[in-house]
C-alpha cells in the first residue's frame, strides 16, 4: 500500500479522493513536493484546493488514496490514519485562509504554543515547577522570542494578537507555524488580503524561509504573479481533478490552465 | 547568553522605565484611537485648568446619580416586619448622593496624583498586556493594584486579616466566611475549565457532591476520618470528571453544556433514589476534622476563651474547618496560577480560542479537554469534603442545579480566566447576601439586576485577566553585547524580516516597530 516516495520528494500522495455525502470534492490526486522546493496548488474558487490541505493535515481523512511524508531522506510516514497534532509533531505544519490566531492571547503566547509538541512538561512539572520544567520553559519562550525577532515581530511580542494589523498578523500565523519547527510548511492563501508591497514582501519571505530554515513550502494561493515567481513548480485543481502540472512557465501557457481560469470561447 | 523573563501582566508603574521609555509618545501603541484625556493634558493655562475641573465634576456627578440609582432599593427601601410593609426612607437619598459625589472627586484627584490620567481607559487595552514602554498615562484604577510594593503590601493584609478572623469575630462570621471560601475553591476550579479552557460545564455541582458524599459515605460506613477522606474525595471527583469527560470529548460549546447539565442532574437523582445514600434524607453526623486527636471544643476552647481569644460560643471545629478551606484556597491559587502559566495551561487557552488551530499547533485536543475537566473537578471534590465536613449534613438538595449556576456566576461575574476576579465574585455573591439579609426579599432581584448590568457595562468581569508580559532581558555577554535589541544584522539584511518593519508596524505608532523590545532591557 506505500505509495512510492520518489527519491528527494517530501511529500507524495496518490490517488487521494475525498466523498463527502455525494460530492467527490477530490479524486486521484497524485501530488508530489520536491524536497527543499517551493511547490504551489492553485485552482479557481472550490477546486478542492483547501480540502487537499485539511486531508493531509489530518482534520480530514480522505476516502482513499495515501499520503506518504518522508520528513528525511530515507524515512518514511504514512499520513491517513494521523490524528492533526501528531501530523504537526512529525512535521508538518500549515497556516490558514483565513487568519486563525489566537486572538486573545499575546503574540509570544501564541508562538510559545505552537512549541507545545517539543516540550515535555507535564501536570506535575506545572504543579511543581521543578528545574527541569523551569528551564525548559526560559528555553522556549527565548526560542519564541528570537523567532519573533528574526521575522521583525519582537516589538510586538507582548500586544494581543488581535491587535496587530492585517499584515502582521498573517506573517504571525507564519511564525507561529514555523515554531512547531516542521520540515513541511503548508501555507493557505497566505497573500489574501494583502496589498501590493506585502505581497512583494511575502514573496522574500517565503524564499527565505526555505532557505534559512531548510524546508519545503506548498501553498495555495490565488496571486498569479506570486506564484509565478516563487514556485519552482505548480499543480493545477479543478473541480477536485489535477489538470495539470509543471514549472509556471509551461502551466502559464498550458490551454487547460487558461480554460479553468477563464472559460472557454 | 540571553534570558527571557517572565512578569505578570502589566509591568509596574513606578521605577525607572517610566520617565525614559513611558513618554506619552510611546503609550498605548493598541489605542484605537488618539488619548482623549492626553488632550487637556498639553492644552496648560487657566483655561485649560477650568475645562478640566468641570470634566471632573460632571464625571463626578454622573457617577453619584448612577451610584444613588444602584444603591435605591438597598439603601431606601427597608422591609418593615412588624407591620409588614415597607418603609421608605427617602432622606438617606442626598446624602448617600452627596457621599458618592466626593468619594468619586476624591477618587479621580487620587488617580490624578499618582500619574493615571484616564480613570476610564478601555478595558481591552488593560486587559491587553500594556505594551513595553507604555506606563504612563493609560493605566485603569485596576493597575493601581499591580504596582508591585502595593500589591504585596495588599496581600499580606489581606492574609494576616484572614488569619487573625477567628479571634476577634463572632461564630456566624466564621461560618459565612468558610463557605465564601467554599465557593472560592470551586469558582477556581470551575475556572480551568470555563475561564481557561473555554468549556462551558453546567454540571459542575455533580463533582461537588461526589466530593461531599465520598467523605459522608466512608465516614459513616467505615468510620474514616476527615484528612483520609480529604484526598479520597478529590481522586473520586478527578475519576468522575476524566469518566465523564471521555465520552463527550467530540463535543463542544452548547452541545456541552447541555451534556454536562444533564449529567449533574443523573448524580442527583442517583443519589436520590440509592439505598446507600438514604436518599433524599441525606446523611447526618458527619464527623468534623480533628487536629492530631486534640479535642478542641473540650480542652482547648477554654484555655482561648480565658485569655479572651476567641469568642464564648465560638465551636472551635468550625475554626479548624476554617483554617483548613483557608489553607486549601491559598494552595489552588498557587496551583491554578502554575497551571495557567505552563504548557498545559496554554494549550487550555489555545483549546478556547480555537480548536482546530489548536490541533494545527501539535496539541492533542482529547487530552487537553480530559485535562481540564478531571482537574477542574478535582477543586469541586476537595471543596465538597471540606463542605460535608463544615456542616455535618448533607443531602442532594444542597447539589441542585442552582448551585452550579451560582459558581458559573462567580467566574463570569469576577472575569473569566481571572484568579483574583473569581476571588472577588465569589465574596460579593456570597457574603453580600449575607450581610443584606434583611433585604433578602429582594435578593434575587437584586441578584438578576446585577448580572444585567455587569454583562452590559463590563462584559469581562469585575477584573479581567490579564496576560502575562515577557521582558526580553538580553545580558552583559553573547550577542555581541547587543545591547536592548538582538537582532542579527545579517538576517536583517538577508530576510524580508527587515524589508517587512516598517509595513508591519502598527500604523502611526512611534517604537513599536524596530524599536528595543525592552526598555528596561537597556538598564
Amino acid at each position: 500500500m506505500t505509495g512510492a516516495v520518489k527519491r528527494g520528494a517530501v511529500l507524495s500522495t496518490s490517488g487521494i479522493t475525498m466523498i463527502f455525502g455525494g460530492l467527490t470534492a477530490l479524486s486521484d490526486v497524485d501530488f508530489e513536493v520536491g524536497r527543499g522546493s517551493i511547490t504551489a496548488l492553485i485552482g479557481p474558487n472550490g477546486a478542492g484546493k483547501t480540502t487537499f490541505f485539511n486531508c493531509l493535515t489530518g482534520i480530514y481523512r480522505p476516502s482513499r488514496g495515501t499520503m506518504t511524508f518522508s520528513p528525511e531522506e530515507g524515512r518514511e510516514i504514512q499520513l491517513r490514519k494521523l490524528a492533526p497534532d501528531r501530523i504537526t509533531y512529525l512535521g508538518i505544519a500549515r497556516t490558514f485562509q483565513n487568519i486563525r490566531l489566537f486572538n486573545n492571547l499575546t503574540v509570544l503566547e501564541n508562538v510559545l504554543i505552537a512549541c507545545h509538541s517539543r516540550m515535555r512538561a507535564g501536570i506535575l512539572g506545572a504543579l511543581l515547577r521543578d528545574g527541569k520544567t523551569v528551564a525548559e520553559e526560559k528555553a522556549m519562550a527565548e526560542f519564541s522570542y528570537r523567532l519573533l525577532d528574526r521575522y521583525g515581530l519582537a516589538a510586538s511580542a507582548n500586544h494581543l494578537a488581535k491587535n496587530l494589523p492585517y499584515g502582521a498578523q498573517r506573517r504571525l500565523e507564519i511564525v507561529r507555524a514555523l515554531a512547531t519547527r516542521p520540515r513541511l510548511l503548508l501555507l493557505d492563501e497566505p497573500a489574501a488580503g494583502l496589498n501590493i508591497a506585502e505581497t512583494r514582501e511575502l514573496d522574500e519571505l517565503i524564499r527565505y524561509i526555505r532557505d534559512e530554515e531548510d524546508l519545503s513550502v506548498l501553498l495555495i494561493e490565488h496571486d498569479m504573479s506570486l506564484v509565478m515567481s516563487v514556485s519552482d513548480r505548480v499543480f493545477v485543481l479543478d473541480y477536485g481533478v489535477l489538470i495539470a502540472s509543471g514549472p509556471p512557465d509551461e502551466i502559464r501557457r498550458d490551454p487547460k490552465v487558461v480554460k479553468a481560469y477563464l472559460g472557454e470561447d | 547568553m540571553t534570558t527571557v523573563q517572565t512578569e505578570t501582566a502589566p509591568p509596574p508603574a513606578s521605577g525607572s522605565g517610566g520617565p525614559s521609555s513611558g513618554g506619552p509618545g510611546g503609550g498605548v501603541p493598541e489605542s484605537p484611537g488618539p488619548d482623549p484625556a492626553g488632550a487637556p493634558e498639553g492644552r496648560g493655562g487657566a483655561a485649560g485648568h477650568l475645562a478640566r475641573a468641570l470634566a471632573e465634576f460632571r464625571a463626578a456627578l454622573l457617577s453619584a446619580a448612577w451610584f444613588s440609582v444602584l444603591a435605591l432599593p438597598l439603601v431606601c427601601f427597608r422591609v418593615n416586619a412588624v407591620s409588614g410593609g415597607i418603609d421608605y426612607l427617602w432622606a438617606r437619598l442626598p446624602r448617600l448622593a452627596a457621599l458618592a459625589f466626593c468619594a468619586t472627586l476624591a477618587w479621580r484627584f487620587l488617580l490624578r496624583r499618582l500619574g493615571f490620567s484616564r480613570v476610564r481607559s478601555a478595558v481591552a487595552e488593560t486587559a491587553g498586556p500594556p505594551p513595553e514602554g507604555a506606563r504612563g498615562p493609560g493605566g485603569s484604577w485596576l493597575t493601581l493594584l499591580d504596582r508591585a510594593p502595593a500589591k504585596r503590601l495588599l496581600l499580606a493584609g489581606a492574609a494576616l486579616l484572614l488569619l487573625s478572623v477567628p479571634f476577634w469575630t463572632t461564630p456566624y462570621v466564621v461560618t459565612i466566611l468558610i463557605t465564601a471560601l467554599i465557593y472560592i475553591t470551586l469558582g477556581l476550579g470551575l475556572n480551568i475549565v470555563v475561564g481557561v479552557a473555554g468549556l462551558l460545564n453546567l454540571g459542575y455541582a455533580a463533582f461537588f457532591a461526589v466530593g461531599a458524599y465520598t467523605f459522608a459515605l466512608l465516614n459513616q460506613n467505615f468510620g474514616m476520618g476527615f484528612w483520609i477522606c480529604l484526598p479520597l474525595g478529590a481522586l473520586s471527583a478527578t475519576l468522575l470528571g476524566l469518566l465523564l469527560g471521555l465520552p463527550i470529548l467530540r463535543l463542544s460549546g452548547d452541545y456541552l453544556a447541555i451534556v454536562t447539565l444533564g449529567f449533574a442532574e443523573i448524580i442527583r437523582l442517583v443519589l436520590v433514589n440509592v439505598g446507600f445514600t438514604n436518599g433524599p434524607r441525606g446523611i447526618r453526623n458527619i464527623q468534623p476534622p480533628t487536629l492530631f486527636g486534640a479535642d478542641l471544643n473540650g480542652a482547648v476552647k477554654p484555655l482561648l476563651v480565658g485569655h479572651g481569644l476567641v469568642h464564648k460560643d465560638m465551636d472551635l471545629n468550625k475554626v479548624l474547618v476554617y483554617f483548613i478551606i483557608l489553607a486549601i484556597v491559598a494552595l489552588t491559587v498557587v496551583c491554578v496560577y502554575r497551571l495557567e502559566n505552563s504548557r498545559l495551561g496554554r494549550a487550555w487557552l489555545a483549546l478556547r480560542e480555537d480548536e482546530v488551530a489548536c490541533q494545527a499547533m501539535g496539541i492533542n485536543r482529547v487530552r487537553t479537554k480530559l485535562a481540564a475537566f478531571a482537574l477542574g473537578s478535582t477543586w469541586a471534590g476537595l471543596a465538597g469534603v471540606v463542605f460535608a465536613a463544615q456542616i455535618s449534613f448533607i443531602n442532594p438538595q444542597s447539589f441542585t442545579f442552582m448551585l452550579s449556576v451560582m459558581v458559573l456566576s462567580i467566574v463570569v461575574l469576577g472575569g473569566m480566566g481571572s484568579i483574583p476576579g473569581v476571588m472577588i465574585g465569589a465574596a460579593v455573591l456570597i457574603l453580600l447576601p449575607e450581610y443584606l439579609r434583611e433585604y433578602s426579599d429582594y435578593r434575587m432581584l437584586i441578584f438578576g439586576l446585577i448580572m444585567v448590568l455587569m454583562m452590559v457595562f463590563r462584559p469581562q468581569g469585575i477584573i479581567p485577566s490579564t496576560r502575562r508580559v515577557y521582558i526580553y532581558r538580553p545580558e552583559e555577554h553573547g550577542d555581541g553585547g547587543a545591547r536592548p535589541s538582538t537582532r542579527n544584522p545579517d538576517a536583517l539584511d538577508a530576510g524580508p524580516g527587515g524589508a517587512g518593519q516598517d509595513g508591519q508596524a502598527p500604523a502611526g505608532v512611534p517604537g513599536t516597530a524596530g524599536g528595543p523590545p525592552s526598555p528596561r532591557g537597556a538598564r
